[in-house]
């Protein structure tokens, strides 16, 4: 196979006299960097409504009368599950994938900025009706509960964006096949189009949901819906996008860690199965959201338990191969001892140590999602907050310190400045803080999860009820925890913005490893998606066809609105 | 693709204590009935109150220490309000929503089971400790949401 380094071919119609900033064409890093600064104004709010939340949980604030605690819950669940992954994703994807292949395509950039332009509006607009208490729905915006209408043309125009962002990573991925023909696409590009192979998918459910379901009852043209069709096609997205998020970070584990530590990536090939097996598998894991819900039988929730089991495969290659490359990367420096390697990984780089406390993050994280997954016990846990717990250790440690660890080189690469070793240091404490902060509020979570008490509710004591009286201690501490990570926060945008505006000019390098095993490359096939496209189809067939027909012929006659407020 | 062999082992030991694990799974499933509640039934969410099969408000015993109840889960109560019932007594709770989504929860036990308007959902538990328990919704379902409770008090 090809790498990086040896691709100096660009693909025609790249203007030659745009110039390159830091190793790819301008007009590429300007798209990435609009996409970066949406994605991290999203955090600051995003996060702001966090902390907020924490201190009505714990009653330690009572929210003025025109915002509600709900409408907070809203924005944050919006801001940083939708907006900030998708603008991340895309910003950092499209940047890495210019870098690889030599520069985006012109039409690319085209559908880039189009799309840019749809999900900006759509935010805004979204975020206007969030805020002006239209839209106390949450970001799963459950049916028969119904927010003003413009709020469903917002999310619309964001999902719509995003399609357009898959067509223009398309037309370069394939633009470059065609003209290597007989070559494998860098791993980097592989994992770039897996993730808007995913978009597509999660996009399209969402898509025939809001604007198929949604829209036209919202207007009034329709005067009911069925909430369970809505519950089904939106996990059906939800899923697919935390799946969206982990193919995202583990991209940055593959093909940047092992440069990063000096190393080599240790199997391409393994790669490449581990990321097919994630597309192909992924969508149905949806289910696993609607245990509890009515009208499903056993047989069909078991098969989906065992669908959604089917990621921990590819995990645990990734597990694998992630403390393969660390020790292989120690071995060809020389070191003979049994676990020599793990003390000379280069612990004092901001970029491997965000990233390595993010994979550490993992193991609580994915053994919490085995336990959520787990059929009857879902029972014990389903919407208490342990859940809210568990998505602070998923999204909101491993896949936000690898989005960190990523911007540490990801900035600089853009803005054409380097990394100071001030902000490096700034950098490593932040991930300490980062960590510790979500320690604290998502163990509290959890705990207080095991005691009973319910996600998503304002501060309640259930009239001075005895079972209630134990999470006060725990609400606590998620409001420390909170406070913890909004300093972090706000660090964090420190280091963004020296980055951006004022270190020292400089090249920095977009760490992409080389592969380890060049003599076991994979087959050409890997690249051909039609195949993994159908196989992925069909496996969303095998889990949907059932609920989503006894949904449809079900003699349900729907529910007429309730708006909200 | 060569497949390193330590890296084989790993994998087909990983994937052996997946497959004990979801067996084990499937035993409680199946054999042992610990499934998690699975009732498929339609109603019509509009005619809910009006419903036969919600009219008789209350616990109905139905044999020996055995109760049933329908309930309405609703914007922002559970009706009828609070319940009692002696220790030992096994409940089977019918529920259903006339307006949005809600959560039936019964903090320590294991009841826990999602209403959704158009369905029919069921649950049962055997209630072997004495002690007031509290029964909140757990899905959000509008501003009051964190209102939504009553108690079932077990002597
Ligand atoms: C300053 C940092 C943060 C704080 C203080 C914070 C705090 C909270 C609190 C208190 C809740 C609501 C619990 C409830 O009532 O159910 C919540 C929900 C949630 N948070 Fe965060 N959070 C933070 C950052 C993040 C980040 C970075 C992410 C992911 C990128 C995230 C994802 C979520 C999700 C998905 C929910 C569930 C929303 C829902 O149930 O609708 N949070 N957070
Ligand atoms: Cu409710
Ligand atoms: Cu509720």
């Amino acid at each position: 196979m090809t790498h990086a380094s040896e691709l100096p071919v660009l693909p025609k119609g790249k203007a030659a006299d745009s110039g390159l900033t830091a190793g790819i064409p301008r007009e590429d890093a300007i798209l990435s960097a609009a996409n970066l600064t949406i994605a991290f104004a999203a955090l600051l709010f995003g996060g702001l409504a966090g902390l907020l939340q924490g201190f009505v949980r714990s009653g330690y604030l009572e929210l003025p009368s025109w915002i509600s605690y709900y409408a907070l819950l809203t924005a944050h669940g919006v801001l940083l599950v939708l907006v900030l992954s998708s603008f991340f994703s895309i910003g950092y994807l499209y940047a890495g994938t210019s870098k690889v292949l030599g520069g985006l395509a012109p039409m690319t950039r085209n559908f880039g900025w189009a799309g840019f332009a749809l999900m900006s509006v759509g935010t805004a607009m979204a975020a206007f009706f969030i805020l002006a208490g239209k839209a106390n729905v949450l970001y799963t915006f459950y049916t028969p509960m119904q927010a003003h209408p413009w709020f469903y043309i917002g999310l619309a125009l964001i999902v719509v964006g995003i399609l357009l962002n898959c067509v223009g990573m398309f037309i370069t991925y394939q633009g470059w096949r065609k003209q290597h023909p007989g070559q494998l696409t860098p791993l980097f590009a592989f994992f770039s189009n897996a993730v808007f192979v995913l978009w597509v998918f999660a996009s399209l459910f969402i898509a025939v949901f809001v604007v198929g379901l949604v829209i036209p009852w919202a207007f009034g043209w329709v005067p009911t819906i069925d909430p369970m069709i809505g519950r089904t096609l939106f996990w059906a997205f939800g899923h697919t996008l935390v799946n969206i998020w982990m193919l995202t970070s583990i991209s940055a584990w593959y093909v940047s860690m092992p440069k990063v530590i000096g190393g080599k990536v240790f199997s391409d090939s393994l790669a490449r199965v581990a990321v097919v097996i994630l597309v192909v598998a992924n969508v149905p894991g949806g289910f696993h959201h609607q245990i509890l819900d009515p009208g499903l039988s056993v047989e069909l929730k078991f098969l989906h338990v065992i669908q959604t089991f089917m990621i921990i495969f590819p995990s645990l290659m990734t597990a694998f191969a992630m403390l393969a490359t660390m020790e292989r990367a120690g071995r060809a420096k020389g070191v003979t001892s049994l676990l020599g390697w793990w003390k000379i990984l280069p612990w004092s780089d901001a970029r491997f140590f965000a990233l390595i406390v993010a994979m550490f993050a993992f193991i609580p994280a994915g053994l919490g999602g085995i336990i959520n997954a787990s059929n009857q016990i879902n029972q014990v846990v389903h919407n208490s907050i342990w859940v809210t717990g568990h998505l602070h250790l998923t999204v909101g440690t491993t896949v936000m310190l690898t989005f960190f660890a990523v911007s540490y080189w990801l900035i600089p690469f853009l803005s054409g400045r380097k990394m100071t070793k001030v902000l490096n240091r700034l950098a490593i404490a932040q991930t300490i803080i980062w960590a510790s902060g979500m320690l604290i509020m998502s163990g509290a979570m959890h705990i207080n999860g095991l005691l009973g008490s319910p996600r998503r509710t304002a501060n309640t004591t259930y009239t001075g009820h005895e079972a209630a009286a134990d999470w006060a201690l725990y609400e606590s501490f998620m409001a420390i925890g909170g406070m913890i990570l909004f300093g972090a926060i706000t660090l964090l945008i420190y280091i963004w913005v020296q980055l951006a505006f004022f270190a020292p000019k400089g090249e920095t390098e977009f760490p992409i490893g080389e592969d380890d095993s060049k003599k076991d490359v994979s087959p050409l096939f890997m690249d051909r998606w039609a195949i993994w496209v159908v196989l992925a189809t069909l496996s969303i067939a095998i889990a949907y066809v059932i609920p989503l027909a006894d949904f449809v012929s079900g003699h349900n006659p729907g529910s007429p609105p309730f708006l909200m407020p | 693709m060569r497949i390193h062999h330590y890296e084989k082992l790993w994998l087909i030991i990983g994937s052996l204590i997946l497959i004990i694990f979801l067996s084990i799974l499937a035993v409680q499933t199946f054999v042992l009935d610990m499934g998690p509640p699975s009732h498929a039934e339609t109603i019509d969410p509009q005619s809910v109150r009006e419903s036969e099969l919600f009219a008789n408000t209350g616990l109905q015993e139905v044999g020996d220490k055995e109760y049933e109840i329908a309930m309405i889960a609703e914007m922002f109560a559970f009706r009828p309000g609070d319940l009692e019932v002696p220790v030992g007594s096994t409940v089977h709770f019918t529920l259903a929503s006339p307006d949005v989504t809600h959560g039936f929860k019964i903090t320590d036990t294991n009841i826990n089971v999602m209403v959704v308007p158009g369905h029919i959902s069921k649950i049962s538990h055997t209630f072997d400790e004495s002690g007031e328990y509290l029964i909140l919704c757990n899905e959000y379902c509008g501003l009051g949401h964190e209102y939504m409770a009553n108690t079932i008090t077990v002597k």
